[in-house]
């Protein structure tokens, strides 16, 4: 029985490609809730993972916002840790390192205040080794940089192709779901020389704690994820795969195999676990295992037959 | 350090202590064995729209029955779902997490406000010198009784209804205890007090810190407190009071 179960996954291909690159695997962990994956080595084989899509990356530390950073809502939850990362230099000595001794891909999550921030940090990774950058214009918890350039489909477009000159690897985009055309902001990437999309990045929301009249988050707003999220960003994903012709990674509430499959079938090529990390750290793994075994009863042989099968 | 493990427990006891403060036993196994004072596991909640564990310091370890205690207080819509567990009932886990009290000196003070109390009970258990026990509460007391088998305890209420009135740095004056190592766990502003008076007297201290938490394991980056240096890991002044805490020494963190 068992021999049989291998023969049958020989046959399985969960290959998928973006940019040349091919990924052993459809799944990814969505940025800022990995880590560099050094937390969850011991949960989780980092090898089995399609990819490790790191927390952002600045050209010097950053520390953050002040706590409470997280509060939790029905079905999900705000953060506002304000892409608090060691800088790029600790990230390239230590980090990079660390995760090049397992065989996964890895994607480095860039961030910045300005757009000469993110280029000098894409151009600094571009020497390293690392397969692909994601350019985070959607983080909401920053007062400058981040969300501000994801908003409007010109300055998409002009940070893209800034960004894409300095960069020697494939450059994939990662979006916010807070605006209004989510279309014309994927076309806008696209039109900048994108090599992919990644989206969706969090809704902003807020709690208030009524007994003592104040605000949960010491930020205010932060950014809301988990299952509560999910039918938006598959939504999103949808419009946007069908507004592109470069590929698609989709996000948003991916608890295990059946989300996943449904970004997977909505148009995205590859898929990122985020919250679910934080709750179950092997999630990541069991997301992988439970797409092979609805690979196997189904009798689907590649997964790029359920690539955007829904139409 | 062993890896944390996430699993299904079986719950022995879940009592009522006081108004809204529940004392439970959980039949642990080797999460109970590897468990150390001062560390903490996290519950998960049968709701899954309460997404995020609870983390909850480890209150009492029977490392031969592989039982542990946690004594907790209902906060929310989590809590409250902990304190209606019967016997029997199975609750998901994951721990034991963070980093413990280190057992250290010669003559101790062991000092715990509110529901900070708890995780005090196994470090006083294990400490194995001359001790004496601070407890700060509003009004009622709880847990004093388990703690008079392992030192002599001293209690501060506000009200002033039971021992010294004030707070636990009031009772430490009142009935001058002196110590080379203060072990503290409570709410802030009295870490803060006993961080000054461990400073102004010359006295190390070990302060449990307690924050908003989503993994329990270090990646979320959402539990920080600030660090006096700049952090190995972080690479700025912050660090984890998931990974790094919860205890602290008191001169590495500014409160």
């Amino acid at each position: 029985m068992k021999d049989n179960n291998i023969e049958v996954n020989k046959d399985i291909n969960m290959k998928v490609n973006i940019a040349g690159i091919t990924f052993k695997n459809p799944v990814t962990t969505a940025s800022g809730t990995f880590g560099s994956g050094m937390e969850y080595c011991d949960y989780v084989d980092l090898s089995r993972l399609g990819a490790v899509t790191t927390k952002g990356v600045s050209t010097t530390a950053w520390p953050g916002n002040p706590t409470p950073r997280i509060a939790e809502t029905y079905g999900g939850m705000l953060n506002a840790i304000g892409l608090q990362n060691p800088g790029a230099d600790v990230f390239i000595n230590r980090d990079l390192p660390f995760l090049r001794s397992y065989d996964t891909k890895i994607i480095v999550n860039v961030i910045g205040k300005t757009a000469e921030e993110y280029c000098e940090v894409a151009e600094r990774l571009s020497d390293c080794d690392v397969d692909m950058l994601e350019i985070n214009i959607s983080c909401p918890n920053i007062k400058e940089g981040g969300i501000a350039f994801g908003q409007d489909p010109c300055r998409v477009e002009e940070i893209t192709s800034q960004v894409k000159a300095y960069s020697k690897k494939p450059i994939i985009i990662k979006l916010s779901p807070n605006v209004t055309d989510i279309a014309a902001i994927a076309k806008a990437a696209e039109a900048g020389g994108a090599d992919g999309i990644s989206l969706i990045n969090t809704l902003t929301g807020m709690r208030i704690d009524v007994e003592r009249r104040t605000f949960l988050l010491a930020n205010k707003i932060g950014g809301l994820s988990g299952p509560a999220i999910k039918p938006i960003a598959v939504r999103m994903v949808y419009q946007a795969a069908n507004a592109v012709k470069i590929p698609v990674i989709g996000m948003g509430g991916i608890m295990d195999a059946s989300d996943a499959l449904e970004f997977i079938m909505a148009g995205a090529t590859m898929v990122a676990v985020g919250t679910a990390n934080f709750i179950n750290p092997r999630a990541t793994e069991e997301v992988i295992d439970g797409i092979e075994a609805y690979m196997i009863r189904n009798k689907i042989k590649d997964i790029k037959e359920l690539i955007g099968c829904v139409r | 350090m062993s890896v944390a493990i996430k699993k299904g427990i079986k719950v022995l006891e879940n009592n009522r202590l006081e108004e809204g403060v529940y004392d439970m036993w959980l039949e642990a196994g080797n999460m109970a064995a590897d468990a150390e004072p001062g560390q903490f596991i996290s519950l998960y909640c049968q709701d899954g729209g309460r997404l995020l564990p609870r983390p909850i310091s480890i209150c009492e370890i029977h490392k031969e029955s592989g039982n542990i205690r946690l004594v907790y207080r209902v906060v929310g819509k989590g809590t409250e779902e902990f304190a209606r567990l019967k016997p029997g009932e199975i609750i998901d886990c994951i721990g034991p997490l963070g980093k413990g009290f280190t057992l250290e000196g010669k003559k101790a003070l062991v000092v715990g406000g509110g529901i900070g109390i708890p995780p005090l009970l196994e470090l006083a258990k294990q400490l194995d010198c001359e001790k004496s026990i601070v407890l700060g509460y509003r009004d009622v007391t709880f847990l004093n009784k388990d703690f008079e088998n392992y030192g002599k305890v001293y209690i501060s209420t506000e009200d002033g209804s039971i021992g010294t009135k004030g707070n636990v740095i009031d009772a430490i004056k009142a009935n001058n205890l002196e110590a080379d190592i203060i072990y503290a766990c409570g709410p802030t502003p009295m870490l803060k007090g006993i961080k000054e008076y461990a400073t102004s007297n010359k006295i190390k201290a070990q302060l449990s810190l307690e924050e908003r938490m989503a993994c329990g394991i270090g990646a979320c980056l959402s539990c920080v407190c600030q660090s006096t240096d700049v952090d190995h890991h972080s690479n700025v002044n912050n660090k984890r009071i998931c990974k790094e805490g919860p205890v602290f020494y008191a001169d590495e963190i500014i409160l």
